[in-house]
């Protein structure tokens, strides 16, 4: 009875999207006050309705309902808690219910948060965002619902996914998705301003802390993918280029390069137009991610098993949301003229520079993903494009852009005068590039260019960004929320750097077969195979092996990696020991059993990957800093004020 | 013209050099770094020309799996059902693979074998890597779980 009550609710819910969108976009457009006043009263209902699809889907994984045909799929019952609640987003339906769900929760945190807005406006961006909800339930309803029933119910389930029993599996998906669906937002921001005719740097203003957020989300979400990849092994480390892995990051790339233009469109109401068109190219990448990642369309370490028809119906879905947007903006294209100049050497040029080179970078990335799909529709060989393509056409674009973030953020608005700073920029090069090289060629040995420049330019960024702050201090001038958001956030991008630099020159990587009391040496760290013990879990039997790392005859550390095995699946789950030492990863898995009495293991010593970590953490809190700036409250306190005095006399 | 639209003529003129020369070298690296994809047919029907890594996919023919006890090497065949092609690959091989499942290798064809310099897994039991799924016979795309 509660799995038709789930679907009964997803039901509801679809109905409200629609008179959301409804009441949204013809209440605005026929200045009816009544419909404008009923697309809140829709929101909350959706939500009400999305939460109890959730909660009821979630109970039927708890009870071990294996009457569900989706719960039947994903769960056993000797499946952990954890891992039972987790694997409502392990497959397919679920994860497009999660995806549904935040939806929903940004609609409601819209529709909360924007008060001060006017009301014609924001009732504009929620229709926009119920006719986004109303496309995705109609996709889950149609071709993929979570609720479906299995008649007769199976006597037990077929266990989740034995891969995706992981901790990575409770955090990651919900945080990236968040991230991609806050895009939505900004999308919708976009096409209600174009509704209303209405771009300017107010609508920035509005539109920069919601995208911010998505953006922040965005970058955490795809830092704890690369952590997950990164200790799961013959997933390709911590970034292969993956089609899957560059689906999230096209949509990184350009919000990046929207936060950054929304600045601009901000402060001096310039690049209106292009700000316009990021806010839709971010969304629609982020969609079209999904197209490729549920469609099975590429060829992807992280594939999932594909259905042509969601295929094509995201594909529809796709092109209605882009070809509709694109329309609307080609309508109001002619209302985007600014007439304001600025300098070279202006922060405006330095940020279209950064806009140029993002957006360069995001088209090199999706020509690579797009082309065995191109090549394999002309019927030509099929292609696989990683790495080697990959890694130089994006440090292509990105040296020049790391260079220029160093200098840029110094730059004034408009007249662009860089002269107060010219020596402090020429000082930290300097003292950077004193401290790369040394650490390049004192610390890790070996000259190749690319780390000397990686590691300069890492030490430049964070040593100019620090400029400013150390300044404003000095002086006793405040430190806007802002100003500090910017500085730690490109902080962030600096340890990035940093640590890229160090983990793809210093890496070593080595497999090797081990019997008991037998030593490898790896990177100057021995690996001495103590022995191995069977080890039962909740629903695996384990092999795990007792491993010392020592250095120099000193004992550092003993790891245990295990080898499971699920009983369900019969499948096997490498999970390996890691131990961080100073910012540097000594890790071993353990491989399979090689006969005679040895096993092959998988050793890596990564020095600085702590860092790489680290860096996303930094730009993610700088994002946070810079949306909880003042000015984004104040705006709202002064608009709020009048109407609540209003409501008072009323 | 004003100096205004001069300036504004040069920034145009930067920004097209400028993606001009990065389309321009992104081909080149692409010409130069992508890796071709082949099935076992593809090698028997003689498509693979030169001595370059290239991906191998297919299934992992069963009954194929071999080891020299005690050391890291392992033989298999990948398999599309119609062809076979022998691969070594030296290393330990990821949590999905198993023989009658899904496979993707990365190396070189040197005299008819295959040797690996990795072998990729997935996500998924029942992925079956692009063009062997038309070929498969029914049985096997039911997987192996």
């Amino acid at each position: 009875m509660l799995p038709e009550l789930g679907h009964f609710a997803l039901v509801l819910a679809l109905l409200l999207s629609g008179l959301q969108a409804f009441f949204g976009i013809a209440g605005a457009a026929f200045g009816r006050s009544r419909w404008v006043a009923a697309t809140s009263s829709a929101v909350a209902g959706q939500i009400i309705m999305v939460a109890t699809a959730v909660g009821l889907l979630v109970y039927a994984f708890v009870t071990y309902d294996f009457s569900v045909l989706y719960v039947a799929q994903n769960s056993n019952s000797a499946l952990p808690l954890l891992y039972r609640v987790a694997a409502l987003w392990g497959a397919h339906e679920g994860s497009l219910l999660l995806w549904i769900f935040l939806l929903a929760l940004w609609t409601l945190a819209v529709a909360l948060g924007t008060r001060s807005l006017p009301q014609r406006f924001k009732a504009r961006v929620l229709g926009v965002l119920g006719l986004l909800s109303f496309g995705f339930l109609l996709f889950t309803l149609a071709t993929s619902d979570p609720f479906r029933r299995l008649m007769p119910a199976a006597p037990d389930g077929r266990d989740l996914n034995p891969l995706l029993q992981d901790p990575g599996l409770a955090v990651h998906p919900p945080v990236l998705y968040t991230g991609y669906v806050g895009l939505a937002v900004a999308f919708a921001f976009a096409c209600g301003a174009m509704l209303e005719g209405r771009m300017d740097q107010d609508w920035a203003r509005w539109t920069r802390p919601w995208t911010t957020a998505a953006w922040a989300f965005l970058t955490c979400g795809i830092t704890l993918g690369s952590w997950w990849s990164y200790y799961t092994l013959g997933w390709g480390g911590y970034w292969e280029w993956d089609p899957v892995e560059n689906a999230s990051f096209m949509p990184w790339l350009v919000a990046t390069a929207l936060i950054h233009s929304l600045a601009v469109t901000e402060k001096r109401g310039l690049f209106k137009s292009w700000t316009l068109l990021l806010a839709i190219i971010g969304f629609s990448l982020s969609l079209m991610g999904t197209f490729l990642v549920r469609s099975g369309v590429l060829v992807s370490v992280h594939s999932f098993a594909a259905d042509p028809t969601r295929g094509r119906f995201i594909l529809a879905f796709l092109g209605l949301v882009i070809g509709g947007a694109l329309t609307l903006y080609a309508w109001r294209a002619p209302l985007l003229k600014s007439n304001a100049g600025f300098e070279l050497t202006a922060r405006e040029s330095f940020l279209l520079f950064n806009n140029i080179l993002l957006v360069v970078a995001c088209a090199t990335v999706l020509g690579g993903t797009l082309a065995p799909l191109i090549a394999d529709t002309l019927g030509q060989t099929a292609l696989s494009v990683g790495p080697p393509y990959f890694r130089p056409t994006f440090l292509l674009a990105m040296i020049p852009l790391l260079a220029l973030l160093a200098v840029g953020v110094h730059a004034g608005w408009k007249r662009g005068n860089l002269d107060h700073r010219t020596r402090g920029i020429l000082l930290t090069l300097v003292v950077a590039l004193v401290l790369g090289g040394a650490v390049v060629l004192g610390a890790f040995g070996g000259r190749h260019w690319l780390a000397v420049t990686g590691m300069t330019l890492g030490g430049w960024i964070i040593l100019s960004s620090l400029l400013d702050p150390i300044d404003r201090l000095r002086r006793s001038l405040s430190l806007p929320r802002a100003v500090l958001g910017m500085a730690v956030a490109h902080i962030g991008v600096g340890v990035i750097v940093l640590a890229l630099t160090g983990v793809e020159s210093y890496t070593t990587e080595r497999d090797i077969a081990l019997g008991a009391n037998e030593t490898a040496r790896v990177g100057g760290y021995d690996f001495t195979l103590a022995g191995t013990q069977p080890v039962e879990g909740p629903n695996y039997s384990a092999t795990r092996a007792t491993v010392l790392v020592s250095r120099d005859g000193a004992l550092i550390t003993t790891l245990y990696p295990e080898l499971r095995r699920f009983w369900v699946q019969q499948q096997e789950r490498k999970v390996a020991g890691i131990y961080n030492r100073r910012g540097t990863d000594l890790f071993i898995a353990l491989g399979d059993d090689l006969g005679a009495g040895r096993w092959s293991m998988r050793a890596q010593i990564r020095p600085m990957i702590t860092w790489l970590w680290l860096g996303p953490i930094l730009m993610a809190l700088g994002g946070l800093l810079a949306l909880t700036d003042r000015r984004y409250h104040l705006a709202r306190r002064e608009a709020t004020a009048p109407a609540a005095a209003a409501g008072e006399r009323a | 013209m004003t100096p205004q639209r001069r300036k504004r003529l040069f920034l145009v003129l930067g920004i097209v050099a400028g993606v001009g020369i990065a389309a321009t070298l992104a081909l080149l690296a692409f010409r130069q770094n992508v890796t071709l994809y082949f099935i076992p047919s593809d090698i028997a029907a003689g498509k693979v020309h030169d001595d370059r890594a290239f991906r191998l996919g297919g299934m992992v023919e069963k009954g194929s799996v071999q080891r020299t006890p005690g050391s890291l090497e392992v033989r298999f065949a990948v398999t599309d059902f119609k062809h076979q092609v022998p691969v070594t690959y030296t290393g330990v091989l990821p949590d999905l693979f198993r023989e009658g499942q899904g496979v993707v290798v990365h190396g070189r064809l040197a005299g008819g074998v295959f040797s690996a310099d990795e072998v990729l897994a997935k996500h998924d039991e029942k992925y079956m890597p692009p063009k062997i799924a038309g070929t498969a016979p029914p049985a096997a795309m039911q997987g192996g779980g």
